[in-house]
């Protein structure tokens, strides 16, 4: 398990992590159920807690570590998902971001 | 279960779309004219629909395919894809699918229909057309409840499933005995492939293509009649949250109606990769 | 080329009312073996796959019918049949076809005449019609049923065609070609999975004809009324049909269809020979019925007198077509045989004549 589960990441946390892939998401046509959330392998999605849609739905977000395996878009029943392989995987940390 | 984390995580914004990576999964497939529909958050039916398209699209098979869909929840995509429609009334698809076939023979034609449609008012229908080894795919997406008309029971609910009208759990003194129909079509000869599968795991979800690759290879190949039944969540009918359902259906619904590949005719060496794969 | 031959054949009528199936361009059929309709299937059977057709024994009138759902919407020339109770199995699917705009022919060999109000009223559930013609005997089922697929093609709706024991098992002269003339092509509408993967892929369905990609999905109250508008226009489309036989100046004005119209008919022609002025008025369509036709018959008329194998029914629309130019009896009655398929043997010339000297005698 990656450190990332460790719930104890910051934004300073300097260690490097292996990015191989992306998502986008419709946030807009997300309705809130979840199954995202629990196939992700590397368990870098995560459901807004206070923000909604504009159908009043929470959406999940991504978070660094994304491995482009699409399970989110495999079980998505709103096709809410884009999902990309790097041609390269990035290594990033915490206070780099995405480069 | 999701863990509980910091607000101050780099979360990646939803626009980001790289420029030097390559597209793994695009939102809505090809042939689903429209990603929005409105069934319920959480349901199963829209990815073993999706699973169905991706299968047609894989093999090629669009623009020679007719789908003939029952009345159910489902029904909401029968004027959403991009393949001939045909909607039949609940329980029929079998028999008018066997019509198209027998006059456009080599089509891919397929029935999409849900266990209230095919195994309470239908079954005859799906018998009798496997019996006749009509060259077609049957698709029957099970969650064991009518959730169309409520959340009822059917020929598939599972003892102990709370439905409607189990309210306190199925059992089989008041209610009868749940059936298993992809076990009754593998008894008959006629079909040349018979399996069930499930949505609740990517693991079930991955399967699932391939099993409807292999369904409508059979079909192509001229086997007999395929049947796939597909173990779709309806956290509704469930009366359970959302993310609980690929559980309830692992312990409950598939512990009735287990998944795997009951019959195949096809040729051994003729595993096909899954529409992910190749 | 060798030219097309014409051979004459006694056949039953069942296998005339299966030649002129497959010579109007039927090319696929299934049913459920049901007297008096069996034979029909078995000269189907028989006959279909000699010009690439199909026939299937179906397991029940339900897939029957429902086959016969898909072969029409993928543009097959298709037709189906039974007898009264199996023609009340397929009433969802006769009602929902004319909704979805899904033609094709449905044959009831009836026992008796007690189908009028299933097929003029329609046994099934809504506002939808169906087109219903009643030959008189197998010399006039060719044209007929020909007709009835023309207006399945024409309507995209079901369309009935009312035969019965007697019909099916009296025996004529029936002139067959060789030379088949193709079915006509499938109508642009029907399917064949080409449009699939062009982003207009076509659809058929009794819930409705927009698609959501064209942003409006199923709107069931928008295609009820344009299905009810269909419906107007095929009612006004429709000439109805009828034979008048000497009613210009006719006292009593008898009026019958199918089989007991042929009763009639030598009823009229022996009265007439005797001086009194008997006449016929033959419904050929059943609906539309011919309104105007019984009217024009009743007007001038002392009685007019229903003659049908039932407890009353036909009697109703004559009624409504007289309203009150004159007296309408009823000389009705299920008159059957001890096995319910046929016709009793009271039921003769006879026993007609001596009912319409009755009516003579009161006028």
């Amino acid at each position: 398990m990656s450190a990332a589960n460790t719930g104890t990441d910051t934004n300073e946390d300097p260690v490097a992590k292996q990015v191989r892939g992306t998502v986008v998401i419709d946030t807009e046509a997300c309705k809130g159920c979840d199954l995202c959330i629990d196939v992700c392998k590397p368990d870098v999605l995560q459901m807004t807690t206070t923000v909604t849609n504009g159908r009043g739905y929470r959406f999940p977000q991504l978070l660094v570590g994304c491995t482009g395996c699409r399970a989110c878009a495999d079980v998505c029943p709103d096709f809410c998902f884009q999902v990309y392989k790097f041609d390269e995987p990035k290594t990033w940390t915490m206070a780099d971001g995405l480069k | 279960m999701t863990q509980r984390r910091p607000d101050e995580l780099v979360i990646l914004p939803s626009e980001s779309a790289p420029t030097d990576a390559a597209i793994v999964a695009d939102f809505t497939p090809d042939l689903i004219d429209v990603g929005e529909h409105h069934l319920c958050p959480g349901c199963g039916e829209p990815i073993a629909i999706r699973a169905v398209m991706d299968a047609i699209a894989f093999l090629g098979l669009a623009e020679r395919a007719i789908a003939v869909f029952g009345i159910g929840c489902s029904t909401a995509f029968s004027n959403n894809l991009d393949v001939e429609v045909l909607q039949a009334l609940h329980g029929r698809s079998p028999s008018v699918a066997s019509g198209v076939s027998r006059v456009r023979p080599g089509l891919a034609v397929f029935t999409v229909q849900g266990d209230g449609d095919m195994a309470n008012e239908g079954l005859q229908e799906v018998l009798h057309a496997a019996a006749r080894g009509e060259n077609i795919v049957c698709v029957m997406l099970n969650n064991g409840v009518f959730g169309e008309t409520g959340g009822h029971l059917t020929v598939t609910t599972t003892i102990g499933q709370r439905t409607k009208n189990t309210i306190e759990g199925r059992n089989a003194a008041d209610h009868g005995h749940p059936m298993r129909i992809a076990e009754m079509l593998a008894q008959i000869d006629g079909v040349g492939y018979v399996a069930r599968g499930a949505v609740n795991d990517a693991g079930n979800v991955a399967r699932t293509k391939r099993m409807m690759v292999d369904a409508f290879t059979a079909q192509q190949q001229g086997l007999g009649l395929s049947f796939v039944e597909v173990l779709t969540m309806c956290p509704t009918g469930w009366f359970i949250p959302t993310d609980e359902a690929p559980d309830y259906l692992a312990q409950t619904i598939a512990g009735t109606h287990g998944v795997g590949v009951l019959r195949s005719s096809l040729a051994a060496s003729g595993s096909v990769p899954g529409p992910d794969e190749a | 080329m060798s030219e097309s031959t014409t051979t004459t054949r006694l056949v039953e009528g069942s296998e005339a009312f299966a030649q002129a199936m497959v010579g109007a361009g039927c090319r696929f059929f299934a049913g459920y073996p049901m007297t008096p309709f069996t034979e029909v299937l078995e000269h189907m059977a028989v006959a279909l796959p000699w010009v690439g057709g199909v026939c299937i024994n179906a397991e029940s009138e339900l897939e029957a019918v429902g086959m016969v759902w898909g072969a029409a919407a993928a543009g097959t020339r298709a037709a189906t049949g039974s007898t009264g109770q199996g023609l009340s199995l397929m009433q969802e699917s006769i009602a929902e076809a004319a909704i979805a705009g899904i033609g094709f022919v449905v044959l009831n060999m009836a026992r008796g005449q007690g189908d009028y109000f299933q097929a003029t009223r329609g046994g099934g559930h809504g506002d939808y019609r169906t087109p219903v013609l009643a030959p008189s005997g197998p010399a006039e089922v060719a044209g007929l049923v020909a007709d009835a697929f023309d207006l399945a093609e024409r309507w995209r709706n079901p369309v009935l065609v009312i035969g019965d024991y007697y019909m099916a098992h009296t025996w004529v002269d029936v002139q067959s070609s060789d030379d088949h003339t193709a079915p006509p092509p499938a109508p642009s509408w029907a399917l064949d999975g080409s449009t699939g993967g062009t982003g207009r892929a076509k659809l058929v369905s009794p819930l409705g004809t927009t698609k959501q990609r064209d942003g409006v999905g199923y709107d069931l109250a928008a295609h009820y009324a344009h299905a009810d508008e269909q419906r107007r226009a095929m009612e006004a489309g429709i000439e109805p049909r009828a034979e008048a036989i000497h009613t210009d100046d006719a006292d009593v004005v008898l009026v019958a269809y199918g089989t007991m119209a042929r009763y009639a008919e030598a009823v009229v022609s022996d009265r007439r020979s005797a001086g009194h002025a008997v006449g016929l008025l033959r419904p050929i369509t059943l609906w539309p019925f011919p309104t105007a036709q019984v009217a024009e018959a009743a007007d001038g008329s002392r009685t007019v007198a229903v003659y049908e194998n039932n407890a009353g029914q036909m009697i109703d629309d004559v009624r409504l077509a007289v309203l009150g130019a004159a007296p309408v009896v009823g000389l009705n009655g299920y008159r059957t045989d001890s096995s319910a398929f046929g016709i009793s043997p009271e039921v003769s010339v006879e026993q007609l004549t001596a009912s319409v000297d009755e009516l003579l005698e009161q006028l």
